[in-house]
């Protein structure tokens, strides 16, 4: 689970990286719409906007849903992504909180280590 | 990755594990003796160092714990930004158990051990939610912040493409 949501937050940053993508994105965010329209509406082929999408269903920012011949892209990720996502950014805090613990108790340790030196002498 | 993990031996691993519907566990060895550990999660001048680290852009503006059975905490993170609630067990040294009430009834209760072992603890973090529809709505609460995270990583990644062109 954690090395697959390392890939997706790869995945996500390569997807945004390139400016088509960012624009379908945008373009999404103000209404869904199918493989045909967003090729039209960037001017590419038809094979090139699918590439894209493919890209970013890749990194979990677009589902599409295949309704007779149209394909329909909407932003979004499936349910099992974004649970991991979420997980993975709880783990993160939490992996940023120990380590600051971590100084905190070495601190503590050194503090003690030195406090019993005094007393001995 | 691993060449970078086998030169940092002493970093230990934060993991985190959704149980069951209704639980999640987060686990993390502190290099040193339960007695500091706890000593570092009990009193609020050294609890404020770390909790909210710099890292990830966090300020805690105040703390107030009354470490005891029924005392309460006070977290504050500015304006509208506060977290409370009370202890329920508190064991020196092992055992720490206390509720979380800012999000009212659904907050989780959550349980922490302190396990020392060769100089180490582990600690072991429970949260109990009342509910699985009260846990997804924590980890909604989270994606969101995530697709804040992208849009703000977006917004970097446009501006980045703008400075080179």
């Amino acid at each position: 689970m954690v090395q697959y949501t390392q890939d997706h937050f790869n995945a996500s940053f390569a997807a945004l990286s390139d400016v088509t993508r960012r624009g379908v994105l945008e373009q999404l965010a103000r209404a869904d719409a199918s493989i045909t329209e967003l090729a039209d509406k960037f001017h590419m082929t038809l094979t090139g906007m699918k590439k894209h999408v493919g890209v970013l269903e890749q990194a979990g920012l677009v589902t599409t849903e295949k309704v007779g011949r149209v394909r329909t892209c909407k932003l979004g990720m499936c349910r099992l992504q974004e649970e991991a996502a979420w997980i993975e950014s709880y783990r993160q805090l939490w992996d940023a909180r120990f380590d600051e613990l971590d100084q905190v108790v070495e601190e503590l340790k050194r503090k003690e280590k030195a406090d019993g030196r005094k007393k001995r002498k | 990755m691993d060449a970078r993990r086998e030169s940092e031996p002493m970093k230990s691993r934060t993991t985190v594990e959704r149980k069951s519907d209704r639980e999640l566990v987060v686990t993390r060895t502190i290099n040193g003796p339960a007695r500091l550990v706890f000593e570092a999660w009990t009193r609020p001048e050294l609890f404020k160092r770390w909790w909210a680290p710099r890292s990830m852009g966090m300020t805690l503006h105040s703390c107030e714990m009354d470490v005891r059975v029924g005392g309460g905490y006070r977290l504050n993170f500015g304006t509208n930004m506060d977290f409370f609630g009370r202890y329920i067990e508190v064991t020196p040294h092992s055992r720490l158990a206390w509720t979380n009430e800012e999000g009212g009834e659904a907050g989780p209760i959550t349980t922490l051990t302190f396990e020392e072992k060769g100089g180490k603890t582990l600690l072991v973090l429970h949260e109990l939610y009342p509910s699985k529809e009260a846990l997804d709505a924590a980890g909604t609460g989270a994606a969101d912040a995530m697709g804040e995270m992208f849009d703000q990583l977006e917004e970097l990644l446009v501006s980045l493409g703008a400075g080179t062109a």
